[in-house]
């Protein structure tokens, strides 16, 4: 695997951010504008807090302005965030309602092209995809932004894309075969899911010419990651693998806001379209820089649906140093959760990712878990850990011994008891497309 | 070496029903089982007529492995386990766990796992003490 590092468009990607800010803040003006005049929402919350679009003239006001939540998008639905009227909209997307109405986004032709297309083209190139390659597309096709995202990124960069789309297990490994795929976009439960199949499969390495998975859709630790490059370079020709994050949301645009470079030093964002900011979750005032709590993002040159300050409840933090592949936009961290993912277990704050960090560092611990919250007076939270051949022993001593190492582990990263219980293989449910990780079965009190 | 077939068992109706039909299918015999157990999960223990073809056949559906035991003959009457038990105790050997089972005629035989680096001193041990060791055909054609 070549360690080159490539650009899709050098001049952005590598421009001084001196530069890059007065076009941040010529963008802005014009953002603000659109909302101000194109979309009522944001006129009666300008009207209300008493401001116009005159009062942004340098990155420093944008914290007079309103942050924008998922609510809102809810609250004007199906269409009325757009500012351009329908028949300029070229596509439509929604994002999976699991509480209620889902939202809706709309993108005209130059969102489609200028931008979400110009920024999927650039993280994939980021990542070390290149024409030559063949992407198996395992992103779910639809509604949902992932499929058609990464799709017209890959025809962009000029690689050759199977829009296979989610599920379609036996398909998907015979096409890693009988294909060349030499990369897998999909979610990171699902990579997993494949990595294990062609395990079970015992299919023939030098079959396999996977060399990178970008994979996203869902929050992953670094300690997945580990586990992830691990599985697929025992399983592929090369005996390498890189497993890059991608990050992304339909309001924003959808997959490829940020991205993993090669160095995978933290994602990439395209800052140019799309300007970050990280806010203290219940103050909603910036945090100190380096500092974590939600990303929030401005999609500045987008016209369909233009957002100011949208709050994605994502939680990580900026990192504006330059990167070692020479890109000069600012990287966020993997994100470690959402804000709405936070489980409270007798009053302590837990969120699932740290569950993930103390499994995946545990040698022998599969890829797959769930966590399942119980209430009986008390809270109580279990996780299933399934075993593998590696971990199974005939004596109960070990068993119970790699059950009281995870026992510990969680105590000592979560300060609470965790009960893990052992499953055997196969029985936590395949995820193939975005993973249930968690199973609440407290009742609302 | 007498190979024991080890299986996860999580625990919950029916499980058992289905290791025994997959066995069945495969003709294969039970001579001995054991099961020891927590609140979630058993590990069942067995020893049967042909350990490679109960693995292959169990092997898709459950996690399985084999390991070597020490299968000894034991008279059928008081003080014989003692015996044994003390052999290898002043010897130094701990035993991981046993169990036990009785034969065609009035032998028991005691099914015994020593750690394996201890393994080989505990068949001498007890071949010094005139204790009748099976190998593995005897035991799984028994």
């Amino acid at each position: 695997m070549a360690d080159q590092v490539r650009y899709w468009n050098k001049e952005i990607e590598t421009m001084p951010r001196t530069k890059l800010q007065d076009l941040q803040v010529r963008r802005f003006k014009e953002l603000i504008k659109r909302c101000y005049t194109k979309v009522k929402h944001y006129k009666e919350k300008f009207d209300e807090l008493g401001i116009t679009p005159d009062d942004f003239q340098t990155l420093d006001d944008l914290s007079k302005f309103p942050i924008t939540v998922k609510t809102d998008l809810r609250d004007n639905y199906p269409f009325g965030m757009f500012a351009e009227p329908l028949s300029n909209i070229v596509r439509i997307h929604a994002s999976s309602g699991t509480t209620g109405k889902p939202t809706v986004v709309g993108y005209t032709k130059h969102d489609i092209d200028d931008v979400w297309t110009e920024c999927m083209a650039r993280g994939l190139v980021a990542g070390g995809v290149k024409k030559g390659d063949v992407v198996q597309n395992a992103y779910g096709y639809g509604l949902f932004t992932g499929g058609l995202g990464f799709h017209y990124g890959c025809e962009r960069v000029g690689a050759s894309v199977i829009p296979i789309s989610g599920g379609n297990t036996d398909r998907q490994v015979m096409l890693f075969q009988d294909f060349g795929s030499t990369v897998l976009t999909c979610t990171p439960s699902f990579a997993a899911y494949l990595g294990e199949l062609i395990k079970q499969q015992n299919v023939d390495p030098s079959q396999i010419k996977l060399h990178t998975g970008i994979f996203g859709a869902e929050f992953w630790t670094e300690n997945m990651r580990e586990k992830l490059e691990t599985l697929f370079s025992g399983l592929n020709e090369s005996g390498t693998f890189r497993a890059l994050d991608v990050y992304g949301l339909s309001e924003i645009a959808g997959p490829g806001v940020s991205n993993d470079c090669i160095f995978k030093h933290g994602l990439h964002v395209w800052e140019d379209h799309f300007f970050p900011e990280i806010i203290d979750s219940s103050t909603h005032e910036a945090v100190a820089p380096g500092e974590s709590g939600e990303l929030v993002f401005s999609t500045i040159t987008k016209e369909g649906i233009p957002l100011i300050r949208y709050d994605t409840k994502d939680i990580s933090s900026l990192e504006y140093e330059k990167c070692e592949c020479g890109r000069t936009c600012v990287r966020h961290a993997k994100i470690t959760g959402r804000t709405d993912d936070m489980m409270k277990i007798k009053g302590i704050n837990v969120f699932p990712s740290q569950i993930e960090f103390v499994l995946m560092k545990i040698p022998g611990v599969a890829e797959h878990y769930e966590i399942v919250v119980e209430r009986d007076i008390l809270d109580k939270i279990k996780v299933r850990v399934e075993l593998t051949p590696e971990t199974f022993s005939d004596q109960m001593s070990e068993l119970e011994g790699l059950k009281s190492t995870i026992e510990k582990e969680m105590y000592n990263t979560l300060q609470i008891n965790v009960n893990v219980e052992l499953v055997p293989p196969n029985t936590i449910p395949r995820s193939v497309g975005k993973a249930k990780r968690v199973i609440d079965l407290r009742t609302e009190t | 070496m007498v190979m024991q077939i080890s299986v996860f068992v999580p625990n919950k109706a029916g499980q058992l029903a289905k290791i025994t039909g997959i066995l069945m299918e495969a003709g294969v015999n039970i001579r001995a089982l054991t099961v020891s157990e927590t609140s979630d999960y058993g590990i069942l223990r067995m020893i049967v007529s042909d350990p490679e073809k109960a693995q292959e056949a169990l092997q898709g559906n459950f996690l399985v492995d084999q390991t070597d035991v020490i299968a000894c003959e034991m008279k059928d009457e008081p003080g014989s386990l003692h015996e044994i038990a003390s052999v290898l105790g002043d010897a130094g050997i701990n035993i991981e766990y046993l169990y036990a089972f009785v034969g065609k005629s009035d032998q028991a035989i005691l099914i015994l796992r020593i750690e394996n680096k201890m393994r080989s001193k505990a068949i001498d041990v007890l071949a010094g003490a005139s204790i009748k060791i099976y190998d593995s055909e005897e035991i799984y054609t028994m």
